[in-house]
């Protein structure tokens, strides 16, 4: 199989990590979409029978590190906890909102390593080797990211009971 | 002496990524641990809320935009749209079970059928994790007594991987998934030629009676389902026909009933 038919094939794999690592839909896509570019101009640097994928990824990262650093210059991000209790009347969707706004909530470095273990089962090494830092790091950032993450829905959970009560 | 347990071998703990041994000792460790195990368990918990929130993305037909972009030439176009369908899963599976998060669609769900609820997942599933090259399954064929012994723990009831030889599939392995209700038991099968089909077994809620072989199809997956007492059971395909299909969910209906 020749490599833009397997950068095709990837493409759903990116979409899922872009739309965990952007959460929405427009700017991921737009990330999925200058990814595919960059890869597509930078193709001849992929060499040939290494991960593939893993490259994708590597391309992915950088080109979203330098959308987040361009928007952080005129856009700065927001730090405020949205309101919680005028949702407190939904249903089960909750529960994935909260997550999905939780993740959003961690910091780039520690959501990118916890989603590419979590959803494409990267091993550490190829985490590692995909965000160019050390495995170690890798490790700290995975253990920061789940204990954050942790606290972030445990304390939701404890807010939303106090609303009910 | 064993090495002391680290918060790295915890996390691979977490990912499952340990050797058995050290596995064993982290499970020994954490017995003795309450808070800890806890913590654990809320990490295993939120990683496969995780995956469910995203993996159906996975399944949303492709924007002509993105394929488009590796394709100067008009000639690509069969084979995008060949991978577009592969994908068009998407609506069907977007409005599935309130994974319609960003509200730019109004989702008008239909009364939600058991069975078929458990079809789409099924084929979620299917899509997931038959494309995998290195991690199809989490635990190998070449373990199956564990395989079968450690599922049946987890749903609490006891399953049999079926013996597909005689169709022409063997089992690579399976794993557990997270599921509407609880765990679920995903079992790989292939062919010599490579093609996949997957089993998902689940129980069922106590009263839900025995249904007759249904079919569904979820973009490209086709997917055999039925309840026999309290199991439910969905056999995927993406690569054969519906005929075949049949006859492997004969194979496996005949193996757990015989």
């Amino acid at each position: 199989m020749n490599e833009a038919q397997r950068l095709v094939d990837l493409i759903p794999r990116l979409r899922r990590y872009a739309r965990a690592l952007v959460s929405d839909r427009a700017s991921a896509d737009d990330l999925v979409q200058d990814t595919l570019e960059r890869a597509w101009a930078k193709l001849h640097l992929y060499r040939r029978g290494t991960d593939l994928r893993a490259w994708l990824f590597t391309v992915m990262h950088n080109v979203h590190v330098n959308k987040v650093r361009s928007a952080r210059a005129t856009d700065p991000l927001e730090d405020e906890m949205p309101e919680l209790a005028q949702r407190a009347a939904q249903g089960d969707s909750l529960v994935v909102r909260d997550l999905d706004r939780a993740i959003a909530r961690l910091p780039d470095e520690q959501r990118a390593v916890l989603l590419l273990v979590t959803l494409e089962e990267m091993s550490y090494d190829q985490v590692a080797r995909a965000l160019g830092i050390p495995i170690g790091t890798v490790m700290s950032r995975l253990s920061r990211a789940r204990e954050k993450l942790r606290a972030m829905m445990l304390g939701q959970a404890a807010a939303k009971l106090k609303v009910v009560k | 002496m064993s090495s002391p347990i680290t918060e790295a071998d915890l996390q691979a703990y977490v990912d499952e990524r340990l050797e058995a041994a050290r596995r064993v000792e982290v499970e020994a460790w954490l017995a003795a641990r309450p808070d800890e195990a806890e913590r654990i368990a809320d990490y295993r918990r939120f990683g496969a809320e995780l995956r469910s929130l995203y993996d159906p993305v996975l399944l949303e037909p492709v924007p002509g935009t993105l394929a488009y972009v590796l394709s100067p030439g008009r000639r690509r176009w069969v084979r995008v749209a060949a991978v577009a369908a592969w994908m068009a899963l998407g609506a069907a599976i977007g409005a599935l079970a309130g994974w319609e998060l960003h509200g730019e669609r109004p989702v008008v769900a239909a009364a939600p059928d058991v069975g078929a609820t458990m079809a789409r997942r099924a084929a979620v599933a299917h899509a997931t994790y038959s494309p995998e090259v290195r991690h199809p399954v989490e635990v190998g064929a070449d373990q199956e007594a564990h395989l079968v012994a450690w599922l049946s723990k987890r749903l609490g009831a006891p399953l049999r991987a079926p013996k597909l030889e005689a169709v022409g599939y063997s089992l690579v392995g399976g794993r557990l998934l997270p599921g509407d209700t609880g765990p679920v038991a995903h079992f790989m099968y292939q062919c010599n030629r490579g093609t996949r089909v997957t089993l998902y077994v689940r129980t069922e809620a106590a009263g839900n009676r025995e249904t007759a072989f249904r079919y569904a199809r979820e973009g490209s997956v086709g997917v055999f389902y039925w309840v026999d007492r309290k199991m439910g059971y969905a056999l995927s395909s993406n690569d054969i026909s519906k005929d075949d299909l049949l006859k492997v969910a004969n194979a496996v209906y005949q193996q757990l009933n015989p």
